[in-house]
């Protein structure tokens, strides 16, 4: 087995995941699959690092998942937020932008 | 599973040699996790419940994990464990359980024919992404055995730290903001004063409503379980006794009239059962118990041995 497969795999779970945010009405389900996306790309910067036998990938991956880290911090809040004033998570329904 | 990369069994100065395929127990676990982690992912999107798809991620990112390693990435496998599963999706749980566990997504299309477009989309994407990795020739690998030579956190650290130092610091200036606007995205600032206690008290009586506490439940029932009202004087339940949650999901449990009739036939005949009559049982009737000999007997032995051991001690003290 070659370690290209592991892109591949990395490629399936990203179309997957992007699938999930296009069909996905509920807002943290979309928020979800984007993490699966990040994942995704995480795999592929992994396996690359491997295939090219230097730590770059690595470093880059490391980025990502703080930046992730971050990200669902401040998109939870969001949701929460929306949640408090619309009493709905679903993406549909926040499509105001003032109450 | 193996975590040791392949060319880490080659000796010496083949370190840097490239090598063309991984071990055959790699290729094993890749198959198998593979398809389990595509299958979490599959029940990411799928499942209609917000939390069984937050399970099914939280499945695939352990697996993820394990590719981590298996790819000599130990230190992200790691990370990824504590920060994705054990940080990320927790924060998705709590958050689910604030917006409310039980909302599933409704399966009604609000936009006509997305639903349909956006799987057109997504397998043109898969497609596109897939035959272009075919294209791609990658015949050989290098491998990570140089680079981990002194070990995968070293080699990071390194690294981080001199090439990437100038992004690692904007990265955690990144992480402080997001701390500080979560707080402040969620923050609500109190627009109507508060209420004291005394002023919630005096609308309470102007109200008109229950002063007291509320009587509790089960009181002159035979049961004083939460579901069954007390009963007043006439033997009519009050549903005041009971928790209005407990009311509105229909789980009171009734002692009506006929239920108190059930309980006196039911106590009849028990009664009759054991040979006494209603009245002897609710008066008591004055009986002795039957006398037991063998605890007759044991009461003289322990008896006997009382009064042996004090013309003993009695001895002891003349002498």
């Amino acid at each position: 087995m070659s370690p290209v497969n592991y892109v591949y795999l990395a490629a399936l779970l990203f179309t997957i995941g992007a699938v999930g945010v296009l069909v996905r009405r509920n807002a943290i389900v979309v928020f979800m699959c984007v993490e699966l996306m990040l994942n995704a790309a995480n795999l592929t910067l992994v396996a690359f690092s491997r295939i090219h036998g230097n730590l770059d990938g690595q470093i880059m991956a490391f980025f990502v998942m703080v930046v992730a880290a971050a990200e669902v911090v401040v998109g939870l809040a969001i949701i929460v937020m929306l949640y408090r004033s619309r009493h709905s998570a679903s993406v549909d329904d926040a499509s105001l932008m003032k109450l | 599973m193996s975590l040791s990369s392949p060319a880490s069994s080659l000796p010496g100065d083949a370190l840097t040699l490239a090598a063309t395929s991984t071990s055959g127990g790699e290729a094993v676990s890749f198959w198998v996790l593979g398809t389990i982690a595509v299958m979490g992912a599959l029940g990411t999107v799928l499942l209609r419940k917000a939390v069984h798809s937050a399970l099914c991620l939280a499945g695939t990112m352990v697996i993820l994990a394990l590719f981590y390693l298996a790819n000599g990435a130990y230190f992200l496998g790691i990370v990824q464990i504590v920060v994705y599963t054990g940080a990320v999706m927790m924060l998705f749980l709590f958050v689910l359980m604030l917006v409310g566990v039980s909302a599933a997504d409704s399966l009604k299309e609000t936009l006509k024919g997305q639903r349909w477009l956006a799987l057109g989309c997504g397998l043109g994407l898969g497609i596109m992404l897939i035959a272009g990795l075919g294209q791609a020739s990658v015949s050989s690998f290098t491998g990570l055995a140089a680079a981990n030579s002194e070990g995968n956190v070293p080699a990071l650290a390194a690294q981080l730290f001199t090439k990437y130092v100038v992004a690692f610091e904007v990265v955690g200036a990144l992480l402080t903001v997001a701390a500080v606007g979560a707080t402040l995205l969620t923050h609500r600032e109190r627009i109507e004063k508060s209420k004291s206690q005394r002023e919630q008290a005096e609308e309470r009586v102007k109200g008109g409503t229950q002063l007291p506490p509320l009587p509790a439940p089960g009181v002159y029932a035979r049961h004083n379980a939460v579901d069954r009202p007390g009963l007043l004087p006439d033997g009519t339940p009050s549903h005041l006794t009971v928790s209005a949650t407990l009311l509105s999901r229909g789980q009171v449990r009734e002692v009506g009239p006929e239920a108190l009739h059930r309980v006196a036939a039911l106590e009849q005949r028990t009664a009759d059962n054991h040979g006494q009559t209603e009245h002897g049982r609710m008066y008591g009737e004055p009986h002795e118990p039957d006398p037991d000999p063998d605890l007759d007997a044991a009461r003289e032995r322990d008896a006997r041995e009382a009064r042996k051991a004090q013309e003993a001690r009695e001895e002891e003290a003349s002498k």
